[in-house]
């Protein structure tokens, strides 16, 4: 007897429902069965899938649903990877390429290439010492590789990050539907807890392979250089832009004499939103074989070594320190240089 | 100065709004501006606007904000889309124009002063003067020449390398105009160009233009709200009020026979005595004067400078000569008549108060 017997039966649908007691019981199911008393109206149950399903067998219960995700997903699975897998395999050997670079170049050559990255970007002798300071710490304490392959990763995706953000960007700044249409998938990507689409991508692809975390990395990451791409290029002053039409140029001339340039600072906050998400993203990426600081982060959760995951842990803040000062100061630098 | 016509502008109507054709239908059947917004959502920006902009010259559109000058202006080199009309520019009509082709206007036959100047902030004043000429493709390096040469001309000299957040309003306008003038066009389109200005400087700005002018005579289309302005720069005077014009014609004209209430008012509270000029009031004649004549004066001064001379006698009579020739009278008396404003009219903006 359940409680919604009554809609089924006053509706002339009984026959429909076909008969009861068919079917799998859960454990819920046998109690109430036990209980013959008729329930009050107080503890009248929501009107869910799952009662309904017990007055009447005929209706889905909703791990039905679940499981019909499921199988609809694996369904598909095969051809969506036929498509998928030619198409990001790039994605691997990038990755590949990047963490055996990394690793190869020996750390006496390394050191003074970061360091003259450093330089060219900030123009501050200040931060080279300090990023100096930082990296030779790590190396002290052993942590030089792990923090490498960390750099690779981020190095890698924020790349692809900022090469495939841009251009939407500033395609999104150009017609309103674009944006309309972009938007709520962006909203999507950056308030999906990050675990979320990972189990996806494990599906998809073989859990060995470097692209299953690039492509959870760049998801996560490429939303901010987007957005802020085309919100830069929306606000360029528009007295400006009139300037450029009355003189005649064309919109290619627009785009990378005036709006790119004028949209510069927008973009280059991106840019540094868009490196430390990917930093937040590759430690998470180490659940699906991620190399890095993250797998000695995962260790010390797994196997409760308190000082390994500790000790990782701040490894990663002076990477997230270094990537976000340097950015940083290049974004200032190309503010000054506009005023 | 020839009296060819450059620019000429025929039934030129604008209505912004979603449907701006049907719109049109009710303003030539006579509905107005006011009538059309609250019945039928629709701004009425220009209407009916026909002015006709000779070679050489400064024409001076005048009006309040909302009076659609800028709007007007902009429909010269296209930057907004007219709902309806012609505007026919050395004698070919720009609306029919295709991208190609207007975008050849823009680029060597239109340059554009803004009242916001529309610098480049990321380039340098040099740059930035230069950029017609780069922008159409030529080699860099003349250009910078070019735009040096007329960043000289317009008083900004050792700037080239600064950018332009560096200089003060004033000199950025500089930079502005040094632009429209490396651009090196035959029209240049000005759209309230010294409104941002405070007075001394835009008194300078105003000197220089039309000292400029003096020199390279182009077609100058000039935006302002400010009537001194208007009457220091203007050769032809369009005043336009809620999208239609009100009086066009030569600024002398206009302020001696005003045709409306409205310019009554504009013009009431003007200095007559310096705006006006001698040929304005005089008495025409090249027959010799008899009696006294107290002396010679040019058709072009304007009163102050008579009664300066004469020094407050109200009796004398004075000789007006153009390139020293006699071509009329002109005596003190009728002279001081005509510093007498036309009353301000009682229907007009200023009778409410």
């Amino acid at each position: 007897m359940a409680t919604y017997d009554f809609i089924f039966n006053s509706l002339g649908l009984r026959k429909w429902c076909g008969e009861k007691g068919g079917g799998s019981m859960s454990m819920d199911d046998l109690l109430a069965s036990q209980d013959t008393s008729a329930p009050s109206l107080w503890e009248l149950p929501f009107p869910s899938l799952d009662n309904l399903n017990e007055a009447c067998p005929a209706i889905a219960q909703t791990r039905d649903l679940t499981s019909g995700l499921e199988s609809g997903f694996l369904a598909i699975k095969d051809s969506l990877k036929f498509v998928l897998d030619p198409v990001t395999q790039p994605l691997s050997w990038f990755l590949n390429g990047a963490l055996n670079m990394f690793q190869t170049v020996p750390w006496f050559i390394m050191v003074p290439i970061m360091l003259a990255v450093v330089y060219v970007a900030s123009k501050s002798m200040k931060l080279v010492g300090m990023v100096a300071a930082m990296i030779l710490f790590l190396a002290f304490i052993d942590h030089y590789d792990y923090a490498m392959q960390t750099l690779a990763i981020i190095f890698v995706c924020s790349l692809i990050c900022v090469l495939l953000g841009v251009p939407i960007g500033i395609a999104m700044s150009r017609s309103d539907n674009l944006q309309r249409g972009i938007t709520p998938v962006l909203d999507m990507l950056q308030t999906l807890p990050p675990f979320v689409y990972l189990i996806p991508l494990i599906f998809l692809f073989s859990i060995t392979e470097p692209k299953l975390y690039g492509i959870a990395i760049i998801l996560y990451a490429i939303v901010p250089v987007i957005r802020l791409t085309n919100l830069g290029i929306r606000l360029v002053d528009k007295d400006v832009i009139e300037a450029a039409d009355a003189y005649g140029m064309t919109d290619r001339q627009k785009l990378y004499g005036v709006q790119i340039p004028l949209a510069l600072p927008n973009i280059m906050a991106g840019v540094n939103q868009t490196i430390m998400m990917s930093l937040a993203m590759v430690v998470i990426a180490s659940l699906v074989s991620a190399p890095g600081l993250g797998v000695l982060v995962l260790r010390g959760i797994r196997n409760l070594e308190l000082g390994v995951g500790l000790i990782s842990g701040l490894g990663i803040v002076l990477l997230a320190v270094i990537l976000d000062r340097v950015t940083k100061a290049a974004l200032a630098r190309v503010n000054t240089s506009q005023q | 100065m020839s009296d060819q016509i450059k620019i000429s502008i025929q039934h030129l109507y604008k209505i912004f709004g979603d449907d701006p054709a049907t719109a049109l239908e009710h303003v030539k059947a006579g509905v107005n501006k006011t009538d059309l917004l609250d019945q039928y959502g629709h701004v009425l920006g220009l209407q009916d606007i026909n002015v006709d902009m000779a070679d050489g010259e400064i024409t001076v559109i005048m009006g309040l904000s909302g009076s659609g000058k800028s709007t007007l202006i902009r429909h010269l080199n296209r930057l907004i889309e007219p709902t309806s009309g012609d505007v026919t520019v050395n004698g070919e009509n720009v609306i029919d124009y295709d991208e190609t082709a207007l975008r050849r206007l823009r680029r060597e036959h239109m340059s554009m002063v803004f009242q916001k100047f529309g610098l480049l902030p990321h380039r340098t004043i040099a740059e930035n003067a230069a950029m017609p000429l780069i922008v159409r493709g030529e080699d860099k390096q003349a250009a910078l020449e070019e735009a040096s040469k007329w960043l000289k001309r317009v008083g900004l000299q050792g700037n080239d390398n600064q950018h332009p957040h560096q200089l003060s309003g004033g000199m950025q306008q500089r930079v502005g105009i040094a632009r429209a003038l490396t651009s090196n066009s035959d029209i240049m389109l000005m759209d309230e160009a010294f409104s941002a200005l405070d007075p001394l400087i835009r008194t300078d700005m105003q000197d220089l233009l039309l000292e400029l002018q003096q020199e390279l005579h182009k077609t100058i289309v000039f935006i302002t709200h400010d009537l001194d302005e208007a009457l220091k720069l203007a050769d032809h005077l369009v005043i336009l009020k809620d999208g239609y014009t009100v009086q066009q014609g030569e600024p002398q004209e206009i302020l001696l026979r005003p045709n409306d209430p409205y310019i009554i008012d504009f013009i009431s509270d003007i200095n007559r005595a310096r705006v006006l000029r001698v040929r304005s009031v005089m008495q025409h004649t090249r027959e010799p004067i008899e009696g006294a004549v107290a002396g010679e004066i040019d058709e072009e001064s304007n009163l102050e400078s008579v009664i300066a001379a004469s020094d407050g006698d109200t009796n004398l009579v004075y000789r007006v000569t153009k390139d020293g020739e006699q071509v009329g009278m002109i005596d003190m008396q009728t002279l001081v008549k005509a510093l007498v404003p036309t009353s301000a009219a009682v229907d007009g903006v200023r009778g409410n108060y």
